[in-house]
């Protein structure tokens, strides 16, 4: 699993393993102050890095900012 | 000369968020900090049980931060207001009381954690639930209150307690005799009995089904080994899961804004995007405009879709979504084991998993 949020530090002590940091709390994959365009290319960077994380072996928690 | 340093006047700066702060609710949550002059909310309760106690205090200043803005800044807050705080000479700073808020119990053992180092004494109170405890209990003394805010004036009073202790440098006694959450200090002390019968004792108590209390409590840590990664994307299904309460509109199942007792299931089949007409957040911890306004910045299917294509993998069509706020641990934990049990069944082999 990887967890994309905003505040690491709650995932860090909730356990998470695989954690990427995202944009904000109220729109975590998404910046409203873009274009919509970049806003999309913005999310699907964020999702390449989940799915990035998911293939990368870690041996403890790992944040791929 | 002790006496008279006892009954000087104590200066006090107070940490609160936006709500307590009197700016507003959860809209308002991306407030800057600021400061005002003298006690404000909670503050004019804890001036006055000070005063009840004898110890002649003034909160002299009161810092406000909207609760977001802490959480996406933290840094720069500390750095700025932490001189601030200093500025004003404070004998003991008091940050909350956070109750179960986790960014609120978050940013009091931050600005706790920052001052102490300087000299100035720091104390807040949380639930015992508040990620905020697991933080920052080493290093600062965290006061338990209940859960939410009718536990106030007990909570103030232990700080109260607490404070003037801390102000007179009186010895802080046990954490339990305290009302506070054990900082993982041990301290080497001669007891009237030896071990072996203290350890006889405790196990005749156990084994007659009498209560007894253990003198090493083994923390828990709820860890899980980290997975295996993915050999390759192609093939595999991949779930969406979200405590960031994106529903569909109406909220069918009632999932609560804020201590969910429940999770949904919902179906992408089909669907490319998601919409304000068709789906809304149902959480009561953010400000809902953004992810109303286009709910993929909180449950992001429509690129999901597009990378499905691109690099071969499939997105499981059901996703499963509640409320992270102010949600219970074993809430949390029951939801996460059934919810688990059904992806494996259905041969999802990884999971997103997105949070506001």
């Amino acid at each position: 699993m990887a967890h994309v949020c905003s505040i690491i530090t709650i995932s860090q002590t909730v356990g998470a393993n695989r954690i990427v940091p995202s944009v904000a709390i109220p729109h975590p994959l998404g910046n409203p102050k873009l274009p919509l365009a970049e806003e999309e290319e913005l999310r699907g960077n964020l999702l390449k890095k989940a799915l990035d994380a998911l293939q990368t072996p870690i041996e403890e928690q790992t944040v791929f900012s | 000369m002790a006496e008279a340093s006892r009954n000087r006047k104590y200066r006090i700066v107070h940490y609160v968020n936006q709500f307590f702060g009197g700016v507003g609710g959860e809209e308002k949550a991306d407030i800057e900090p600021f400061t005002i002059k003298g006690p404000q909310g909670p503050g004019r309760l804890l001036e006055k049980l000070f005063r009840e106690e004898n110890a002649d205090v003034e909160i002299v200043a009161t810092v406000v931060c909207g609760d977001s803005y802490f959480a996406d800044h933290q840094e720069n807050v500390l750095r700025e207001q932490i001189p601030v705080i200093r500025g004003y000479h404070p004998d003991l700073v008091v940050a909350g009381p956070a109750f179960n808020a986790g960014r609120y119990g978050m940013a009091c053992g931050a600005i706790c954690q920052a001052l102490e180092p300087l000299g100035i004494p720091a104390i807040t109170a949380m639930y015992k639930e508040n990620p905020g405890l697991d933080q920052y209990r080493k290093t600062v003394l965290i006061v338990e209150s209940a859960n939410n805010v009718s536990g106030m004036e007990d909570a103030v009073r232990k700080m109260v307690r607490l404070g003037i202790k801390r102000l007179r440098g009186e010895k802080i006694e046990s954490p339990k005799a305290e009302g506070c959450f054990e900082q993982g200090i041990r301290q080497n002390y001669f007891h009237e009995e030896p071990a072996y019968r203290r350890a006889i004792d405790m196990l005749l108590r156990k084994i007659n089904g009498e209560t007894f209390e253990t003198e090493y409590p083994i923390p828990f840590f709820d860890r899980v080994e980290p997975q295996p990664a993915l050999a390759d994307l192609k093939g595999v299904t991949i779930a969406l899961v979200t405590s960031g309460g994106i529903v569909p509109t109406g909220n069918p199942d009632h999932i609560e804004s804020s201590s969910a007792s429940k999770y949904g299931k919902y179906s992408l089949e089909g669907l490319t995007t998601l919409k304000t007409k068709t789906h809304q957040s149902a959480h009561g911890g953010y400000d809902n405009t953004y992810a109303n306004e286009d709910p993929n910045r909180v449950l992001p299917i429509d690129m999901m879709r597009k990378l499905e294509t691109a690099l071969g993998f499939k997105v499981h069509p059901w996703y499963y979504a509640t409320v992270g706020n102010g949600t219970s641990v074993d809430n949390a934990r029951k939801f996460a084991k059934e919810i688990a049990i059904e992806l494996i069944r259905d041969g999802v082999q990884a999971v997103i998993l997105t949070s506001t």
